[in-house]
């Protein structure tokens, strides 16, 4: 496998929306879900130095973040005064601080609810955006996805409104290419 | 004068009209003019059909992503401990 490097400087820009996506699919609540992503990434950033380059930085963010949802509903469910269910995952402490990488998903092992669809399909959405260039990736999600008004965006970016339908237009050209081939 | 009513149009923009049909910004005259490029514009009506069908994919997926505001001040917090962390 190969090596991957680690560099959080661009963590938010690269990942924050993926993560994001990822967890108000599966918590439904805007705050919370922020919140999950926001500590994601601050526990990331303390457990650096186990991050062993066997997966990619993404892979690496989004097992710690699906312990941090785990973590949420196990929270909220002994609120309820329910029964807490724990499970250790490795009792020796001489593994200790392995669980991050042990963990970490394989790509091709899917679980149950990673073959939902709408799943899948988000996630194909974010490779394709991944591989647009970051102003074309920037326009498309404010326009597309936030639905946010032309002239906002305008301002914002500062950009003529042509300037945008030409961004748009190549865009959407290139998410249509990438989507083509397994969800139209 | 009455100006000419202009029925063709260039493949740029039915592009263009196509595009912002996919966000309901198109008026009625572009759509009609849109609908009739198409009829004779093989390259066009596959762009069409491409670019309907990726607005259905991601109105379908329902696909989020976060607002400027929340990620700068994620950005914020997340620099801030960044900077603890290399001192």
């Amino acid at each position: 496998m190969s090596n991957h490097l680690i560099d959080p400087n661009n963590w938010i820009d690269l990942y924050s929306d993926y993560l994001y996506n990822y967890t108000i699919s599966r918590v439904s609540d805007k705050t919370v879900a922020q919140d999950l992503v926001q500590d994601t990434f601050l526990a990331a950033l303390k457990s650096m130095k186990n991050f062993k380059g066997e997966s990619s930085e993404r892979t690496w963010l989004i097992s710690i973040l699906k312990r941090k949802i785990i973590d949420y509903y196990r929270k909220i469910n002994s609120n309820k005064g329910k029964a807490e269910v724990r499970i250790d995952y490795n009792s020796d402490s001489e593994s200790e601080g392995d669980w991050l990488e042990e963990r970490v998903a394989d790509p091709y092992d899917k679980t149950a609810e990673d073959t939902m669809q709408n799943d899948e399909l988000g996630e194909a959405i974010y490779k394709c955006l991944d591989k647009l260039p970051k102003k074309q990736a920037d326009v498309f999600k404010m326009k597309t996805i936030q639905g946010l008004e032309t002239e906002v965006i305008c301002n914002e970016l500062n950009i003529t409104a042509s300037n945008l339908w030409v961004i748009i237009h190549r865009a959407r050209t290139a998410m249509a290419e990438c989507l083509k081939e397994n969800w139209f | 004068m009455i100006k000419k009513i202009k029925v063709f149009i260039p493949c740029k923009e039915a592009n263009h009209v196509c595009d912002k049909t996919q966000y309901r910004e198109s008026s009625f005259w572009e759509k009609i003019k849109l609908n009739f490029h198409l009829l004779y514009c093989k390259a066009c009506r596959k762009y069409s059909s491409n670019n309907a069908n990726l607005t259905q994919t991601i109105d379908k997926s329902n696909v989020k992503c976060m607002d400027k505001k929340c990620k700068e001040s994620m950005k914020q917090e997340f620099e801030k401990a960044l900077k603890e962390i290399e001192h």
